[in-house]
């Protein structure tokens, strides 16, 4: 499906997800090493380091592209150092895409790792009062959770999910990274203890939200010449990348905000942002939602992978529910939703876990994801949505 | 028992009016269009270069567009009650700004009491307090909520 916009994927690697406590320098260097090694492609070959920034660890200056090609050794190859919240993997993806594709460089390397404190995400410290990330915990106590479970909410009330559907979710994912040597959580959950779980943000539970973990994933990639070049066989290739913004008016509530727009004035037209995240690149792309065979989405809760489902076109708006209890997304269905396991097995490392997505998709495509294997996949999506109107979707076929 | 002196926890985001409080927004005086917290500089509607406002008191009264409970103490900047006690949050929609706003439940009043659709009503309580001061907030709180206990403005 490779177009005159697509990329090569010469290497995917990554270092598994955990609560190691190390330097997240130690996991971005394990990833890129066999992101390099998969390659076959030098270190001192590569042109252009994109690097995916979170903040948490210092500033973003550090956790950057260049701290990265510093343990890698400097070679003077060009860097550059994407933030973009839970997107800043896209990011850094679509970065070294564009230098590709603009024929700045042949070869790059993406890489994003991160090392994550214990419990729920929360601000940086101070008393920063003009920043509303710092405000809806301050003024609310607005958990990220709080906001996956307004979500969840709604499913009960519009399409009569159930708690056993979210759970199922979750004891579906849970299958399927059992055997991902990447997964931190390779444990198999039945639907009643996931409902025993303690309530976090009702009706979401302990089980069923997003975890945050230590880790880092990478990418080489290069142009289709220089791939044709390198006798890469099974080419695979990044065919888009969607890093678009929210259109105004915005009208569900997002994580950090404490309104949504109103749309007295101007009238909502279109899709919601989620739903032009995925339109985006499947227009890039020049394929639809009937192409993909598998998907990996950002499933910050359990009931958030249902929104999904519809977001990204596998089936209409209210019917997630049956796409699921139909096995549709279960490993072996029509296709299969996160088949590495998902959110709900790797826990987040930021700004490596968009990275990640493309990696699995890198191997699914191949036939090189043991133990969890789509048969016979040839286009895979990718979705993620952070704060402050920061979304991706990445496309990949074989 | 000392009366402590009770201020808003944010400034200029709602009025302190103990009976009648309401949300403050802004109203782009180019395009009309109305935002939560107010702008000041800038208009969020692409095709309006406004850059001026005026102050606007939103509805009082909404619909739940959807809630939740923080069932764990949120993390600072939150400042918990000890022991800590679990408190509802909900999303409101007003119907005349065609927006949703978030806030917390008042005290009392659970996830079990509330349902999409309830209408519910703007006031003030206490978000924390020090020696001096009761920092205060808006909540929301159910209209017609029966079989619960709802704490009531001294």
């Amino acid at each position: 499906m490779a177009n005159e916009k697509s990329v090569a994927v010469l290497g995917a690697g990554m270092h598994p997800w955990g609560k190691w406590g190390r330097n997240f320098i130690e996991y971005g260097l394990a990833a890129a090493g066999d992101a390099l090694k998969e390659s076959g492609v030098d270190w001192t070959d590569i042109q252009y380091v994109a690097g995916a920034d979170t903040i948490r660890n210092g500033y973003p200056g550090f956790i950057a592209g260049a701290t990265f090609a510093q343990a890698l050794g400097w070679t003077g190859a060009r860097v550059s150092s994407a933030y973009a919240a839970c997107a800043s993997g896209a990011q850094a993806i679509n970065n070294a895409r564009a230098q590709i594709l603009a024929g700045l460089c042949d070869v790059a390397l993406v890489v994003g790792a991160d090392t994550t404190p214990k419990g729920f995400f929360k601000p940086v410290g101070g008393d920063r009062k003009d920043d509303p990330d710092w405000l809806r915990f301050h003024l609310m106590g607005a958990t990220n959770p709080t906001y996956f479970a307004l979500y969840a909410r709604r499913r009960i009330e519009l399409f009569g999910a159930t708690e056993a559907d979210f759970a199922t979710v979750k004891v579906k994912n849970a299958r399927h990274g059992l055997e991902n040597p990447y997964a931190r959580y390779k444990k198999e959950v039945t639907v009643e203890e996931v409902l025993a779980s303690p309530m976090v943000a009702d009706p979401l539970r302990l089980l069923e939200i997003c975890a945050t973990s230590d880790g880092g994933a990478a990418l080489v990639l290069c142009s289709m010449e220089f791939a044709k070049k390198h006798g890469t066989q099974d080419l695979v290739t990044i065919d888009a990348v969607s890093t678009v913004t929210p259109r105004f008016p915005q009208i569900i509530i997002e994580m950090p905000n404490f309104s949504t727009d109103s749309s007295a004035a101007v009238a909502t037209v279109g899709p919601t942002f989620k739903e032009s995240v995925a339109l985006a690149a499947y227009e890039e792309a020049g394929i639809g939602p009937e192409d993909i065979s598998l998907a990996e989405v950002y499933d910050l809760s359990s009931a958030l992978e249902l929104d999904w489902y519809e977001d990204i076109g596998l089936c209409k708006q209210g019917e997630a529910e049956k796409l699921l209890r139909d096995g549709d997304t279960t490993l072996g269905g029509r296709v299969p939703v996160n088949a590495s396991g998902g959110l709900s097995c790797f826990g987040e490392a930021i700004p490596a876990q968009a990275i990640a997505q493309v990696c699995e998709l890198v191997w699914q495509l191949r036939g090189q994801a043991t133990g969890r294997q789509v048969k016979g996949a040839t286009v895979g999506i990718t979705a993620n949505q952070g704060l402050f109107g920061h979304g991706s979707s990445v496309i990949v076929s074989r | 028992m000392t009366t402590k002196t009770r201020v808003p926890a944010i400034d200029g985001w709602f009025t302190m009016d103990e009976h009648a409080p309401a949300l403050l927004g802004s109203r782009c005086t180019s395009c009309a269009n109305v935002a939560f917290p107010r702008e000041t500089y800038f208009c969020r509607n692409p095709h309006c270069q406004g850059n001026e406002f005026v102050e606007i008191p939103l509805s009082r009264t909404g619909t739940v567009w959807s809630y939740t409970n923080a069932g764990y103490q949120p993390p600072e900047p939150f400042v918990a009650a000890d022991p800590y006690v679990p408190f509802a949050i909900c999303a409101v929609a007003l119907a005349a700004e065609q927006m949703v706003v978030m806030g917390q439940v008042v005290p009392g009043v659970g996830v079990d009491d509330l349902n999409v659709g309830d209408e519910v009503e703007l006031v003030l309580d206490t978000l924390y307090a020090d020696d001096e001061h009761e920092y205060m907030v808006w909540k929301w709180r159910p209209m017609a909520a029966t079989g619960t206990t709802i704490r009531q403005e001294a």
